[in-house]
């Protein structure tokens, strides 16, 4: 018998601002839908144990999809002369669009870093249309702590430098293995990508201004934030969720900044009892 | 912890590897006690414990006696695993050539937390 995992991959054909995609998604499970958000520079195989955990998707039909450009979503035709640079129109107008054409009602979207931001936009601008939403390693803003530009030039390579950047944003605790397995992920996304992501971590994302104007009864928050994470840190976290009233945040110990990937056994601990109130609050 | 450089880098043949077109000085600052580390090809070729007057070196990473003993820890605390985490947070410096860091920064991460072993077996300097 073959050693089958539930996951099932599928491509999905989608129009964002006018332009066509071919996107590539994952999804196991039933019930709620939960739309997962790779990190920048990644994909959605970052999601994999929650596709293979029966505790969450006997509730739940969990789907991670990479966004275009990213994994095994192609870059848009002429991608050969354009620089890549996600803003947060482009990342609200793409994952919205999955989630239309996906047909989905009331679907939860989890996104970790660079997702665990654009879901505040999220539950800013599409609140009604979402059941919730889960910031991994979110903040509403984040101090940088390098230059991006060392991450596409052609004396520096991108894949190894963007690796050897992540190494250390996680948990000396998490195992080897699931720390390798993340910076994997680091080690072979296309050239310029990672940085055209953090154009919108970086440059088009200071929602500092607007967090506060969020409305939890609408659309629930919760933030969960490793204590390794010097990227998002805890206080960064712990500040947005001050200004967001009725928001949930959980400093998660011995995590950095890729729980799901990076010890899955460890987020497991922090993710289910969210996953259960949320799926309580759905049945009341 | 430095001194015992040469032994935990060039005993990991992957790490050396990964440093075979690194051959530079870099200058390691523990609080005022400055060590210049030589490495050829990957391998430390010597440790040195200063004063030194006006030697040059590629790369120089700076921090206080007590972040590198958080650094060096086999499970450091939040904040000071990672070299960036102790920049980020103004417990170290970084100066120097980058172009050569960012060419080789799993390799000179690897050389500054190679210590890390030393904890983990029990080994003090």
């Amino acid at each position: 018998m073959p050693e089958l995992e539930p996951i099932v991959g599928r491509y999905l054909r989608i129009s964002v601002q006018g332009i066509p995609y071919r996107v590539y998604f994952e999804e196991a499970g039933s019930g709620i839908p939960l739309v997962c958000l790779h990190t920048a520079g990644s994909d959605g195989r970052q999601y994999r144990h929650l596709l293979t955990d029966p505790e969450i998707t006997r509730s739940y039909r969990v789907l991670a999809f990479d966004l275009p450009w990213h994994g095994k979503s192609n870059p848009p035709a002429g991608f050969q002369d354009q620089e890549y640079r996600l803003t947060t129109q482009l990342y609200t107008d793409t994952i919205i669009a999955f989630c239309r054409a996906m047909e989905l009602t009331k679907p939860v979207v989890m996104g970790g870093s660079m997702g665990g931001r654009i879901v505040l936009e999220l539950a800013l601008r599409h609140g009604d249309e979402l059941g919730a939403v889960i910031g991994l390693e979110g903040a509403d803003y984040q101090q940088p702590w390098y230059d991006t530009a060392w991450l596409h030039r052609p004396d520096v390579h991108g894949g190894e430098v963007c690796a050897a950047l992540n190494s250390g944003n996680m948990a000396p605790h998490s195992p080897d293995e699931s720390r390798w397995e993340t910076l994997w992920g680091y080690m072979q996304s296309g050239p310029g990508i990672f940085k055209g992501d953090l154009y919108f971590y970086r440059v088009d994302s200071d929602f500092r201004d607007r967090v506060a104007r969020i409305d939890t009864s609408r659309c629930p928050v919760y933030l969960l934030t490793g204590e390794y994470d010097f990227s998002c840190t805890p206080e960064d976290t712990l500040r947005t969720g001050k200004k967001i009233a009725g928001s949930k945040v959980t400093i998660m110990e011995r995590l950095g900044h890729f729980p799901m990937s990076e010890n899955p056994a460890q987020f497991r601990k922090y993710i289910l009892p969210v996953l259960d109130e949320i799926a309580g609050r759905k049945r009341n | 912890m430095l001194e015992k450089l040469s032994e935990l880098v060039n005993g990991s043949p992957p790490v050396v590897s990964r440093g075979r077109l690194v051959t530079t000085e870099i200058q390691v600052m523990v609080g005022r006690d400055e060590y210049c580390i030589k490495i050829e090809e990957g391998r430390i070729a010597g440790v040195e414990k200063g004063p030194f007057l006006m030697r040059p070196c590629s790369l120089t990473v700076r921090a206080s006696a007590e972040a590198w003993g958080k650094f060096w820890q086999p499970y450091p605390p939040p904040g000071y695993q990672d070299i960036f985490a102790m920049t980020k947070r103004g417990e170290a410096e970084v100066s120097g050539d980058f172009r050569l860091l960012m060419q080789n920064l799993r390799y000179f991460k690897e050389v500054l937390e190679a210590p890390r072993k030393l904890a983990k077996e029990g080994r003090h300097a």
